[in-house]
């Protein structure tokens, strides 16, 4: 990244947008504007037609010859298949009220990320189409002619919003830009035009059970790595089961957190957490993947890999599923799962989940029979099962991000908050307009934690980072705690870059330095292997 | 730009009305054949896009959830916000029919400093938009109500309280109506804050400006009407009942300007259902807003669920079953079996 913060700030300009109207307003292609187009065979792998080689910035997209065709049937297709979209593309009065409330329009002042926009360019092309208005008025009416520069602006900006929905909870229709955004993503994907971030952990997750692509031998060695590690600093040795039928609980949680810092910390948090209240439960390889980029890519991709949690639960025999900290992966869990996949809970042995310690029913997961892991140790804290030292985390002081999904599909707000005030003595709230319902995006979800836009990222990274940088000057703040994998990977540029000096976490990682295990040794380290002062 | 397109298409309809109706000798077109002809096509075109948009199914319940959940019995949960029952959801859906609520929220982002130099981003409450909005829809409703007592006869009590109510300041003659001023004040910022914000012109387009102008010529045609021309309701009165007994006769005494006013109405009646109005509609029907947040309670059912299969644990023990045995990983099929 070439620019330092203030530089950043300067080009931004809420006050004066484009001399042209938007709609001859040319696309800008220039480096890191856009991420790096999907490889053909992986594209073609995942059962999408008109894969090819393509490049954003060359003039010619190499498109199929009928691609006018192909969007135009596909767009008639999803208005008569979502009530929402079509609602969606006739009742915006372009008031506004979202404008600002966009992290991408917030970081860069580019007036097509303002959601009204966003959601209009897909409009203009509705209105031509598919309205009386717009075939005999035209441009007066806001309708425009599909173009292939419309498409390409299309594939621009629809991947510079990271489906947060937190415009949807301003409008006062509650239009709801990722679903626009996903419907423009499917058609794109129709055309042949997807990104290689979000199109690889696809193909990686249906082959080998998680985006990363860790096959199930290399799956066991990291976990047994960690537990070598967990070992090492509690002097406890934690063999967790894999893929073994006949146990109550399966535990799915991103793949991520299997791979890279701070996320193998959480996991180590998790595996600790079992082993101190001897949860009878096991780890899957198949389905190794709590995240769906499916959801970034369309609605049948989500739905195949969804899938695979319901079919190991039940080949497994488990009796429910716990999932770890994801954001993106509880909106398809809270939103999506059960409807689309629930068919598949016939003849297992999933029933109502009730927390095996403390005796807890989650009646709010009658039907999913899926529990969040903040839910669930938020109950064991409440029925006081865990032996907490939370003063071995006194050096930290923490904030909180409420990630996109949990909050605003979900409404998982208090339980993480909960936890993290029992594992921690030093809490501090970011401003209340940027944290839960109306919390801001990390700047890279919805499969754009890509490198070559990195620019793009901080930019939407400016409202979480302000508001981070708040809680460290006025709380000296060090440490900002989050239940998303994304988050944990994403948030590190945005605060190395906006709040230099905080770092990040899960929350199960806190809550796993402050457990005590039986018959640990003397906890001198933390998970991190740094050693804690004297407490 | 678009601003005066939308102005110079009303100005041309306002007009088009007087020369109609004065010189023209059109009046039984404007008197008569138009109004019934906007009136027919507001209900019907109001009805099939309503009926348009219920023909596509709602797949997933997808509400935005604007408070916390409803999990653990000790956690309190936002009710209004993130409902999970349909007493709730219709609770918020009322709030946020009748109170423009999502409206309420509104902050507007400001790029500043802090006292000591260093950069900030600040959210401000911004309600007058929601401000402009709520006087312009209400006295919108309460104008509406009040004109009937153009269609009926005798006027219905309730309708005679509210003329009664709004013309309560017994100022100036004939009385003014409160809601003619806060209407007008409404509408002049929705109008103004598209102007003056470089952000909302640009977002704007003529359709946007069409519609603000034309309800305002409806307005300022009425108030002209009644507080300048002064015009004689007697006969205006005789003529509209004369159209609601589907008999219709038009006075001689009635004044050019009233068919100014008529056909401004008639345009928005016909316009309204190809138009972005029909949020008047779309409101009740927005799947973020009108669902309970419930899928892991209960199941809903997708109508075209494709029910994709993943790709199987066999096939996936079948691609790495010597790995995972080499691993110590159970498998279901041993590696003698598979040869």
């Amino acid at each position: 990244m070439a620019l330092k913060p203030e530089e950043l700030l300067a080009t931004i300009d809420y006050l004066n947008p484009p001399k042209t109207g938007w709609m001859e307003t040319p696309n800008d292609f220039s480096p890191g504007r856009w991420p790096y187009p999907a490889k053909p065979d992986l594209h073609r792998a995942m059962g999408f037609k008109h894969a090819h080689e393509w490049k954003a910035d060359e003039k010619d997209w190499h498109l199929p010859e009928n691609w006018k065709q192909i969007i135009s049937e596909g767009f008639k297709a999803r208005l008569d298949k979502y009530r929402s979209f079509k609602v969606f593309m006739d009742v915006c009065v372009r008031c506004g009220a979202c404008a600002d409330k966009c992290h991408f329009y917030i970081g860069g002042g580019d007036p097509k990320n303002m959601p009204v926009l966003r959601a209009e360019l897909m409009r203009s092309v509705y209105r031509a189409d598919f309205t009386t208005a717009g075939k005999i008025l035209g441009k007066l009416n806001g309708a425009r002619v599909m173009e292939e520069d419309v498409l390409k602006e299309w594939f621009l900006y629809f991947y510079q919003c990271t489906e947060c929905r937190r415009c949807s909870l301003f409008c006062p229709y509650g239009i709801d830009t990722a679903e626009i955004t996903m419907m423009a993503r499917e058609l794109l994907h129709e055309v042949g035009l997807g990104i290689n971030w979000i199109m690889e952990p696809v193909f990686n997750c249906n082959r080998t059970g998680n985006h990363l692509g860790i096959q199930p031998h290399a799956f066991k060695e990291i976990v047994e790595f960690m537990c070598d590690d967990i070992e090492e600093y509690t002097g406890v040795r934690i063999n967790p089961p894999l893929n073994e039928p006949g146990h109550e609980v399966l535990f799915i949680t991103p793949s991520g957190d299997a791979f890279a810092d701070p996320g193998i910390y959480t996991f180590m948090g998790y595996l600790i957490l079992f082993e101190a209240i001897g949860l009878d439960y096991t780890l899957s390889t198949y389905a190794s993947e709590g995240g769906n980029f499916g959801l970034f890519t369309g609605a049948d991709t989500m739905q195949k890999l969804n899938a695979k949690m319901y079919s190991e639960a039940k080949r497994l025999g488990a009796k429910w599923i716990l999932g770890g900290e994801c954001g993106h992966m509880w909106r398809v869990i809270n939103q999506y799962m059960d409807t689309m996949n629930g068919y598949i809970q016939e003849g297992s042995n999933l029933t109502t989940p009730r927390n095996p310690i403390t005796g807890t029913v989650f009646h709010n997961a009658k039907q999913t029979k899926m529990v969040h892991i903040t839910e669930f140790t938020a109950d064991l804290i409440k029925h006081g099962k865990l032996d907490l030292s939370p003063e071995r985390n006194n050096h930290l002081r923490v904030t909180y991000h409420d990630s996109c999904n949990p909050a605003r599909g979900m409404g998982l707000l208090e339980e993480p908050r909960y936890v993290i005030k029992n594992v921690c003595n030093n809490y501090f709230e970011m401003p209340p307009q940027t944290t839960r319902e109306q919390t801001f995006c990390c700047g890279a979800g919805s499969g754009l934690n890509t490198e070559e836009i990195m620019e793009i990222r901080l930019r939407g990274g400016l409202p979480r980072g302000n508001a981070l940088k708040y809680v460290q000057d006025k709380h000296d703040v060090n440490m900002m705690a989050c239940i998303c994998a994304l988050d944990r990977a994403t948030l590190i540029p945005v605060a190395d870059f906006w709040a230099p000096g905080v770092q990040i976490t899960g929350v199960h990682e806190m809550v796993a330095n402050a457990l005590n295990l039986k018959g640990q040794k003397k906890r001198e380290v933390n998970l991190r292997g740094e050693e804690l002062e004297e407490v | 730009m678009n601003a005066f397109y939308g102005l110079f298409i009303v100005c041309a309809l306002a007009l088009a009305a007087l020369v109609g109706v004065g010189g023209g000798g059109m009046t039984g077109l404007f008197a008569v054949a138009i109004p019934y002809a906007a009136v027919a096509i507001f209900v019907v075109g109001f009805a099939l896009k309503v009926m348009c948009w219920a023909k596509s199914p709602v797949p997933f319940r997808i509400p935005t959830t604007g408070g916390q959940q409803k999990s653990l019995d000790w956690i309190p949960y936002a009710r209004y916000d993130n409902p999970v029952n349909s007493r709730d959801t219709v609770v918020r859906m009322i709030l946020e029919v009748l109170t423009f609520r999502s409206l309420f929220r509104n902050t507007t982002a400001v790029l500043g400093k802090t006292p000591d130099g260093k950069p900030q981003v600040g959210y401000f409450s911004e309600k007058w938009l929601w401000l402009a909005a709520i006087l312009f829809h209400y006295s919108f409703l309460l104008i509406v109500i009040r004109h009937m007592r153009f269609f009926t006869e005798p006027v219905p009590l309730p309708i005679q309280w509210l003329d009664w109510a709004d013309s309560i300041l017994q100022i100036y003659s004939p009385t003014l109506y409160q809601t003619n001023l806060l209407f007008l004040a409404g509408l002049g910022w929705l109008l103004a804050r598209r102007l003056l914000y470089p952000q909302i012109r640009y977002i704007s387009n003529a359709a946007d400006y069409f519609a603000l102008f034309l309800i305002i010529g409806i307005a300022l045609s009425g108030i002209y009407m009644r507080y300048v021309a002064k015009v004689d309701i007697v006969s205006i009165k005789q003529f509209t009942m004369s159209l609601v007994m589907f008999s219709p006769v038009v006075p001689k005494e009635i004044a050019p300007s009233f068919f100014v006013h008529l056909f401004l109405v008639c345009v928005l009646l016909a316009y309204f259902p190809f138009s972005k109005l029909m949020h008047l509609g779309g409101v009740f029907l927005s799947p973020t807003r009108n669902l309970p947040n419930d899928s892991r309670i209960h199941h809903h059912e997708n109508p075209w669920n494709p029910k994709i299969k993943p790709h199987s644990y066999e096939a996936y023990e079948d691609d790495f079953r010597e790995a995972m045995v080499e691993a110590g990983l159970p498998v279901v099929k041993q590696l003698e079996e598979e040869a």
